[in-house]
């Protein structure tokens, strides 16, 4: 019985069909298809649209142009504002407080739990669209709610969106993604065995050295899961554009934004491309380290 | 006794932090909750008095606004059929067929998915659907979606059924049943919560993502909601806020009632966890 298999190769193959064709498609021909093209003056519009000329590496020489590599509104401007968007929203923002959360609703009361999870997963789950259209009032400069909070504490009313546009898109994507994080802490520490933190209750640890020496340690696998997970994520999210467009002067003008304007404001698709192969590279060196760290895991289990 | 006092002080102070935590997550929702009923809503916070369902029957009226609540419907069922299938087929194929190197191809495939993200294939994806003649269709959002959900929902699924005994439709194929047989009439009924898990994610995937449709479509009628919400500003550019609140409402109901059918039926676990 060990050796019969319950489809043969004929029938398997077929069942996998649909599923690759699509896949090869939509995923692994634009992945080679974009590499092609930023070796191309393809454009939008214009004779190189249908008869584009091939470049060789004048794309990437564009891009990493020590001139103007550190200006506002070019690559490298852009690469260095992703990192800080990344590094702050995420691995700060996202990850610091999902564990900061994780770890205080262990001993809050249920109520407070549950209210704190709703607010936190709706924040995640609701339409992104939904999402920058609320925080847009919020940050209205003449009635937003959060001037008025402002104002009833006597401080200063703020113009967020203009004074501090890139701690707007860092807090905003902190609010956006925390849960994710919160979530998966949560679900971590609780399978931590309940006899070890009563262990150190009876000798009189305090929260804080339950956390330093038994809560953290035991999960650090799944803080690395997570740090990789919303690293990736974050650096490729395009919904500050929906709070922002990028603006004003560039400011909040992450890469998956920048790749828009390149492409499809200046029409310039072979630029374009040229910065989604920089992303994609980046992008696979997170996604290798990941499953490395997986199967390394993985291994770890089975000795 | 120094420490049961000390306890309870961290407690309290827990309970302090969370609740600020709390509001902090809750404030830039909380206008979103009064403005869709208040027909006076501007971007400042009020309660409205009385609340009323005018802006509702405005949005109800206004046909472009339902046409896009109408195409992100299509669309999402679209790719929601594609991925559903697709994946349960190819997932199935995985784990039942002695394809050499299974476990490799699910997780190049997932590397892949992982790094052709939506913002870094903007440029090929919009040339092979532009090469294909498929711009500015519905069928291209929802071939784009499938495709690049397509890995994640295979490797759920194959997870899934790899943790079915294979006896089960050993037996029917002991009793005369075809592979094909033993799939739909044996497998297929025990895989279904799985399926739903893939569907609901799927759904929710499609239907709240805006970069896709907003590259590869081109005429209005053809917009899904979330592109369709950006006709509710005035020509300069000022937001008609009573019919963003209450369009924004109802484009959001789908997600929470799918968000709590899922964590009724199965606990809520990490649904939507990975985003396009």
């Amino acid at each position: 019985m060990k050796s019969f298999s319950l489809l043969s190769r004929g029938t398997g193959a077929a069942f996998l069909a649909p599923a690759g064709l699509l896949i090869g498609a939509f995923v692994i021909a634009p992945f080679f298809w974009v590499i092609f093209v930023s070796f191309t003056n393809r454009s939008l519009l214009g004779r190189t649209a249908v008869d584009p000329d091939f470049v060789g590496l004048a794309n990437y020489f564009s891009l990493f142009d020590a001139a103007t590599f550190f200006t506002r509104g070019e690559f490298g401007s852009s690469l260095i504002l992703t990192i800080q968007f990344v590094l702050l929203s995420a691995v700060v923002g996202q990850a610091a407080l999902g564990m900061l959360l994780a770890w205080m609703l262990r001993s809050v009361p249920r109520s407070l739990k549950h209210l704190t999870e709703t607010v936190a997963i709706g924040a995640w789950i609701l339409p992104e669209v939904v999402i920058a259209f609320a925080w847009f009032a919020f940050l209205d400069y003449e009635n937003g709610t959060l001037n008025m909070i402002m104002e009833a504490l006597r401080f200063p009313r703020g113009d967020w969106l203009l004074s501090f546009p890139f701690w707007a898109i860092v807090v905003f994507n902190t609010w956006r993604g925390t849960a994710f994080s919160m979530m998966l802490f949560n679900s971590a520490f609780s399978s931590i065995p309940p006899s070890y933190f009563q262990a150190a209750d009876v000798a009189g640890a305090s929260s804080w050295q339950k956390f330093r020496d038994i809560g953290f340690p035991l999960i650090r696998g799944h803080v690395v899961t997570d740090l990789i997970l919303i690293t990736m994520w974050s650096f490729n999210v395009f919904t500050p554009f929906l709070l922002t467009s990028g603006g004003p002067s560039y400011r909040t003008e992450i890469l998956p934004i920048y790749t828009y304007r390149i492409a499809f404001r200046d029409f310039d698709f072979g630029k374009g491309a040229a910065v989604g192969v920089v992303v994609m590279l980046i992008n696979l060196i997170f996604a290798l380290f990941y499953l490395w760290v997986m199967r390394r895991r993985a291994k770890g289990v089975a000795a | 006794m120094r420490s049961y006092l000390g306890l309870y002080f961290t407690r309290i102070g827990f309970s302090v932090a969370t609740a600020l935590i709390g509001v902090f997550f809750a404030l830039p929702l909380v206008w979103f909750i009064f403005a869709p009923f208040n027909p006076r809503a501007e971007l400042g916070l009020s309660i409205p008095e009385p609340f009323s369902l005018a802006n509702f029957e405005a949005v109800f009226q206004n046909g472009f606004a339902m046409r896009g609540l109408w195409n992100s419907l299509v669309q999402s069922v679209g790719g929601v059929i594609l991925v559903g299938a697709g994946a349960t087929l190819a997932s199935y194929a995985l784990s039942r067929s002695p394809i050499p190197g299974k476990s490799v191809i699910t997780y190049i495939l997932l590397l892949f998915s992982s790094v052709v993200s939506g913002s870094a294939a903007m440029v090929p994806i919009f040339l092979i659907i532009n090469g294909i003649g498929l711009i500015d269709t519905q069928i291209a959002v929802i071939l784009v979606f499938a495709g690049g959900l397509l890995p994640t929902a295979m490797f759920i699924l194959r997870d899934f059924i790899d943790s079915i005994p294979k006896s089960y439709e050993e037996s029917a194929m002991v009793a005369g049943a075809s592979p094909v047989q033993a799939f739909f009439d044996v497998a297929l009924p025990v895989i279904r919560p799985g399926i739903v898990v893939v569907v609901v994610w799927a759904f929710v995937s499609i239907w709240g993502s805006f970069l896709i449709p907003f590259i590869l479509l081109r005429s209005s009628e053809k917009m899904p909601a979330s592109v369709a919400i950006y006709s509710f500003y005035s020509e300069a550019g000022t937001p008609i806020v009573t019919l963003l609140a209450a369009y924004s409402l109802l484009y959001s109901l789908p997600v929470v009632i799918l968000y709590l059918f899922v964590s009724w039926k199965f606990g809520f676990r990490f649904f939507g966890g990975i985003k396009a």
